[in-house]
């Protein structure tokens, strides 16, 4: 186990609302109006993704939205770029690895939708 | 569906404030749509929420110098859309933005695009490692999360904003593991000539003469003149190697590395509204071409602040009211004399706040190699490819931006060529021996940031009317 990247500066007067959420089913603490991404630099190892071309180890490199190298599964919302969205209490986050699976199910009745996307269907079908 | 406004504003930072504030007193409608939670751009992340506290003393006086145009833009009036994110923009003007998976069209007589900079790619190979940021992510992560690095990193890279960070981090209790400046040397050869420029900047001057003091006697190692940089590891971060300018040469056990090599204008927006660009030998950079208004050569389509060209959050507030003016005066709203009127001071302190550049942009040059990595490198983050894919390609016949792109997929990804378009740019006008203003940019096509399929059919017929 290696030094986390980052750490808080050592100021409980300046703690706010302390909140939960979880990485990869890891429960982790953080604080109210942080980005995910902070919280992952918080973290061992401090990656976000894997690449979906050679499946390389990434982790936040710019923080403020320029770079995507922070994507990250927020939600069941796949490539989120997390420097730009704030912890909620509860929230669920799973590092993302490689390509995109395109879950594909076989339709039955007429009436039945195919979904693409394994976890939020963002394309509906209607056969 | 939502009302067309007079000005819609792409950016919440110091120019994007600025022009609200300034088109508000003059009554127009403004709406202003920014893709982070709050307030403030870069500069002043966060800083509703750490104005007065120890973070925010540490930070500095800049930075507490934001709150009362935050204050101000919170009273203006302005409609404001925090966590949006536009993707589009056609004419009419016709604005496409996503927020929390819902997309809208919103209509806009005028658009100021007030979005800004970004660090300059600086690539070596390693530099995709986990362990490896820049070093205005480390400041953002202070003001946005109060992180410092957890032990002692080392930094790379030239600049204010380098100076900056290192004393910040050494007031909040960090320490350093070592500065491997790549300023070229002769950096006070280079910027001698524009120190009578600079003088008009005294304070700033001063200023930065402290922070040198403060960085030099905190006693870490600096390594002067550093021209190549490399990182190994495994999975991550592990070692750092350098070559200076005089040959010297060294490597040190790192699990972080902080870069910067300066800050070029973000003009992915203005590049996919096809507004005139040009090339800045001083800043080494695109820019569009604005005239003393901010008005690029799109008639509606306005830039403020870092975008224009990189001069600071004071001359970004200076840019922005002056667009607010000027757009005042386009919807009727401000005679021209008027216009005038208001606007002479406010140029007159852009003018002001602009002396320091020559000498910054002078000292301050991008380390060479950035522009030339090895063949190892990786150019294009998001495809992984490397400097010499890029160079086969040039060799085989890709000769320009978009022929190398459609070639190999660089700047196809995610990012959409922003960690990559100048490095391509660089490596075919070195390939063709053209100078880099006649190789251009990828062409940059919406959307502008990522949306699914989902948003894209929240979008209703009434938002796209004509």
């Amino acid at each position: 186990m290696e030094t986390p990247l980052f750490a808080r500066m050592d100021d409980l007067v300046e703690v706010q609302s302390v909140l939960t959420l979880t990485v990869d089913g890891q429960i982790v603490s953080a604080e109210a109006g942080e980005s995910v991404a902070a919280v992952l630099l918080r973290l061992d190892p401090p990656l976000s993704r894997t690449t979906p071309v050679k499946a390389s180890h990434r982790a936040p490199f710019c923080m403020m939205g320029v770079c995507f190298e922070c994507l990250a599964v927020v939600d069941g919302v796949a490539s989120t770029q997390t420097c730009l969205v704030e912890i909620r209490h509860g929230m669920s986050v799973e590092r993302q690895h490689g390509r995109r699976d395109l879950g594909i199910l076989s339709a039955g009745s007429a009436d039945e939708t195919v979904c693409f996307g394994s976890d939020t269907p963002t394309f509906l079908v209607q056969p | 569906m939502t009302a067309p406004v007079d000005l819609l504003i792409i950016g919440a930072g110091p120019a994007g404030m600025s022009a609200a504030v300034q088109a508000r007193r003059s009554g127009l409608s403004v709406m202003v749509v920014d893709e982070q939670p709050a307030p403030g751009g870069q500069i002043w992340r966060a800083i509703e929420k750490r104005a007065g506290t120890r973070t925010g003393d540490l930070l500095g006086q800049e930075y507490a110098a934001g709150m009362p145009l935050v204050k101000a833009f919170r009273d203006s009036g302005a409609s404001y859309l925090p966590q949006t994110q536009v993707w589009q923009i056609e004419p009419g003007w016709q604005v496409f933005m996503s927020r929390a998976e819902d997309a809208e069209c919103i209509r806009a007589s005028n658009v100021l695009v007030a979005t800004g900079a970004q660090e300059r790619p600086g690539p070596f190979p390693g530099w995709t490692l986990p362990g490896v940021l820049t070093v205005g992510a480390a400041q953002i992560l202070m003001k946005n999360a109060r992180e410092i690095p957890a032990s002692a990193p080392w930094i790379a890279g030239s600049g204010p904003l380098v100076l900056l960070y290192m004393v910040q981090l050494l007031r909040a209790g960090g320490r350093i593991a070592g500065w491997l400046d790549t300023t070229p040397p002769g950096a006070w050869g280079r910027g001698a000539r524009h120190l009578p420029s600079a003088l008009h900047r005294l304070p700033e001057l001063l200023k930065g003469f402290a922070w040198l003091r403060e960085v030099q006697s905190a006693g870490f190692p600096i390594v002067r003149g550093v021209t190549q940089l490399r990182a190994d590891g495994e999975k991550r971060l592990q070692k750092i190697s350098f070559v200076t300018a005089k040959q010297e040469t060294g490597s040190v056990e790192a699990n972080l590395l902080l870069i910067h090599e300066g800050v070029v204008p973000s003009i992915h927006v203005t590049q996919a509204l096809g507004c005139e660009h040009t090339w800045s030998d001083t800043q080494h950079c695109f820019h569009p071409v604005v005239d003393c208004w901010g008005g690029t050569s799109k008639p509606g389509i306005f830039v403020a602040g870092d975008g224009t060209g990189i001069g600071g959050a004071r001359a970004a507030q200076a840019r922005g009211t002056l667009a607010g003016i000027r757009i005042a005066e386009r919807v009727g709203k401000l005679r021209e004399e008027d216009a005038e009127r208001v606007a002479a001071p406010v140029k007159r302190e852009l003018a002001k706040e602009m002396a320091i550049r020559p000498l910054l942009d002078a000292m301050y040059q991008p380390r060479a190699e950035i522009f030339s990595p090895p063949d190892d490198t990786v150019v294009c983050r998001c495809e992984e490819l490397t400097a010499g894919d890029i160079r086969a390609a040039i060799t085989v016949g890709a000769s320009d931006p978009n022929q190398v792109k459609s070639m190999t997929r660089a700047g196809m990804g995610p990012c959409q060529g922003r960690q990559c378009g100048y490095t391509v740019a660089h490596l075919l006008s070195e390939a063709h021996a053209t100078p880099i203003k006649e190789v251009g940019f990828y062409r940059v096509r919406p959307p502008l940031k990522p949306l699914t399929l989902g948003e894209l059919a929240t979008l209703t017929h009434e938002s796209t009317e004509r």
